[in-house]
């Protein structure tokens, strides 16, 4: 009883939000466009095992490169897999790499910009210094090095992808609170007496927060490209689930012989979650710029 | 602060970011855990071989005795000038040196990256300016939502889907490779195709080179493309407010010259220092379009030591990835301090 009722006011407060948006104009309904497309996958790929018409991993459930028909709407592929079930069921490892990379990214890159910022002199300019390097190096070289050295594995792919955009999370965090340090109510909590982890997390943190959603959003289409880049490459997970980036991978061995329906619908799958990620940074960064404000 | 002495700061300052730069590739390459000889044997070789490698390949020394051996090897001009390219260690494939191989790939990425950059910062730049000139319009929506789509694209999907189009189904275009196999290639001057069969005097090479080069820079240009619309939007958006632009149409100049002449010469400023960012990203889309259209660059070659698990070679590669980021962005930066004297200051 107690849980439905918290239930409710959540949603309660979550919809005027969300109404509210398209009374933003276009920035408001790109936001709101994203979110529909990136809970549509995200519902898709936790409920695909249960309605998907075949066992997405099992073989010759159909003749072998069959072309979409009514009994297998988005064909077979070399080895008479439906791809049906296979889109449906595809997005969980590019959804977790995501998902776990953009939470090491978080965990380490803003805590470390918030004290670096704040802490000032040598340790500030020795972290900027090392994040500033690894931000101007190429990010999928570095993501190849590393999980190339690291090995197969959902939680190894994320982190070689988190290195990556570490110092986005960095940078953002650093100049805000460069900013936000110097305004006169943490001055206030500081003459009062606060301890600086006080001052730190919960007075200058919150303030931070905007911007870094922004960073999340952007960080999350980012690494679903990065995955799926690492898995073209041969440094995915090989394992016998299936894996939109692995069918993409291997559906263009089959091209030559004119077999586009192997690659197409898994490709359309990333980028419609690239692109649902996208529209929602895009939307809130445009939302958040004063400069745009008319 | 003049010129001169900016520049020679700036090129002084790139020396700790180099040797950041390699100590951090090193450090991923060595210190992560995973012994290289092992995994490049993949635990099918016996002892004395993992010993005889370790010996040949010099990764029996201390870390710190190899660190500083990777170091040198970089700076030995001696050798450089010998060979023609630097020291980067031994390949665990076949023992040839990395620094050959590296070399001998780069132009054919080079010429790529050139190539992409040219389609993607025209392609942006032309339709950032349409974009803001009609702000909150159809046109407007329409071309931020093209840049949105180009830049959650796969860089390889799109390769695979123009070769299936223009390769496959039409027949047009050449899915992958430098140029016609039944074509030599030209003397090698630059390594850049297209400039070798011009300087050669050779048009049919020349347009031979160019036709293989268009799809897989297509693919790589209009994925970039995206962010370089959504920049020089956001920039000339601002930029067009100012008063500098009114006052140009208060003085009865023509819509095309305020635009072009007054406000993307302000607004180019950003977009050139995003040009220089984006080119990491650029390298990076180039090692997957590489290895779509079997275009034998750094990428390709990563990609295929990868496979072999050579990872000496890996790390040569890494770094001259690196080497070429760090040149470009130096010369990015001394770029912008000549168009805009207030960073000499």
């Amino acid at each position: 009883m107690n849980e439905v009722k918290i239930k409710r006011s959540i949603l309660a407060r979550l919809i005027p939000r969300l109404t509210s948006l398209t009374k933003r104009g276009p920035s408001g309904w790109m936001i709101i466009v994203g979110i529909v497309i990136v809970s549509a996958l995200v519902i898709m790929t936790v409920i695909g095992p249960y309605v998907s018409p075949h066992d997405p991993s099992a073989i010759l459930v159909g003749p072998i490169r069959a072309p979409p028909s009514l009994q297998f709407p988005m064909g077979t592929n070399h080895l008479g897999q439906d791809m049906l079930s296979r889109v449906l069921c595809g997005g969980s490892i590019m959804l977790q790499v995501a998902a776990f990379s953009v939470l090491i990214c978080f965990i380490i890159g803003v805590p470390i910009g918030l004290f670096s910022s704040y802490v000032g002199g040598f340790f500030d300019s020795a972290c900027s210094l090392v994040i500033d390097a690894l931000y101007a190096f190429p990010g999928l070289v570095i993501a190849i090095a590393i999980a190339a050295m690291l090995g197969p594995g959902v939680i190894n792919m994320a982190l070689s992808i988190a290195v990556v955009y570490i110092p986005s999370y960095f940078r953002i965090v650093r100049s805000q609170v460069l900013s936000i340090k110097e305004l006169a109510y943490v001055e206030a909590a500081r003459a009062s007496g606060s301890k600086w982890y006080t001052i730190l997390f919960r007075y200058i943190f919150p303030n931070v927060i905007p911007s870094i959603v922004v960073v999340v959003t952007i960080n999350f289409a980012d690494a679903i490209l990065t995955a799926a880049g690492l898995t073209f490459i041969g440094l995915g997970v090989a394992v016998n689930i299936p894996d939109w980036g692995w069918d993409l991978t291997k559906g263009r061995e089959l091209i030559a012989s004119g077999t586009w329906w192997v690659i197409t619908f898994p490709g359309i799958m990333i980028i419609l979650l690239a692109l649902g990620f996208t529209f929602i940074g895009e939307g809130l960064s445009e939302l958040l710029n004063p400069k745009l404000q008319r | 602060m003049g010129l001169r002495s900016y520049i020679i700061t700036r090129i002084l300052l790139t020396i700790p970011t180099l040797l950041l730069l390699l100590s951090m590739v090193f450090l991923f390459m060595r210190v992560l855990p995973g012994d290289p000889v092992y995994l490049h044997f993949e635990k099918k070789a016996t002892p004395e071989q993992v010993e005889q490698m370790r010996h040949l390949l010099g990764l029996d020394k201390p870390l710190w005795t190899q660190y500083i051996d990777y170091l040198l090897g970089l700076v030995n001009f001696r050798y450089f000038l010998q060979h023609g390219y630097p020291n980067l260690g031994k390949s665990m494939q076949n023992y040839e040196p990395v620094g050959g191989q590296v070399f001998s790939a780069f132009p054919a990425t080079l010429e790529l990256a050139i190539y992409s950059m040219l389609i993607a910062s025209v392609m942006g730049i032309l339709l950032g300016v349409i974009s803001s000139k009609s702000y909150n319009s159809v046109l407007d929506h329409l071309i931020r939502g093209l840049g949105t789509i180009a830049y959650a694209i796969p860089v390889f999907f799109l390769g695979i889907m123009f070769q299936l189009i223009f390769g496959v189904y039409l027949h047009w275009l050449p899915t992958g490779l430098r140029i016609n196999p039944n074509v030599q290639p030209p003397a090698h001057i630059t390594g850049l195709y297209t400039l070798d069969s011009l300087l050669e005097g050779n048009l049919f090479k020349f347009f031979e080179s160019l036709k293989a080069l268009l799809l897989p820079s297509l693919t790589l240009g209009i994925v970039l493309s995206g962010m370089f619309i959504r920049l020089t939007r956001t920039n000339m958006l601002e930029t067009l407010r100012l008063d500098f632009v009114t006052a140009a149409r208060a003085r009865g100049l023509k819509e095309s010259t305020v635009t072009y002449g007054y406000a993307l010469r302000n607004a180019f400023l950003p977009i050139l220092t995003m040009m220089g960012l984006q080119f990491a990203m650029l390298l990076g889309g180039a090692i997957l379009t590489e290895t779509t259209f079997s275009w034998p660059g750094l990428g390709s070659y990563i990609v295929s030591r990868i496979n072999y698990r050579d990872y000496t070679a890996i790390q040569g590669a890494v770094v001259m990835f690196g080497l070429f980021v760090t040149l470009v962005s130096l010369v990015v930066d001394i770029l912008y301090a000549y168009f805009d004297p207030r960073i000499r200051l």
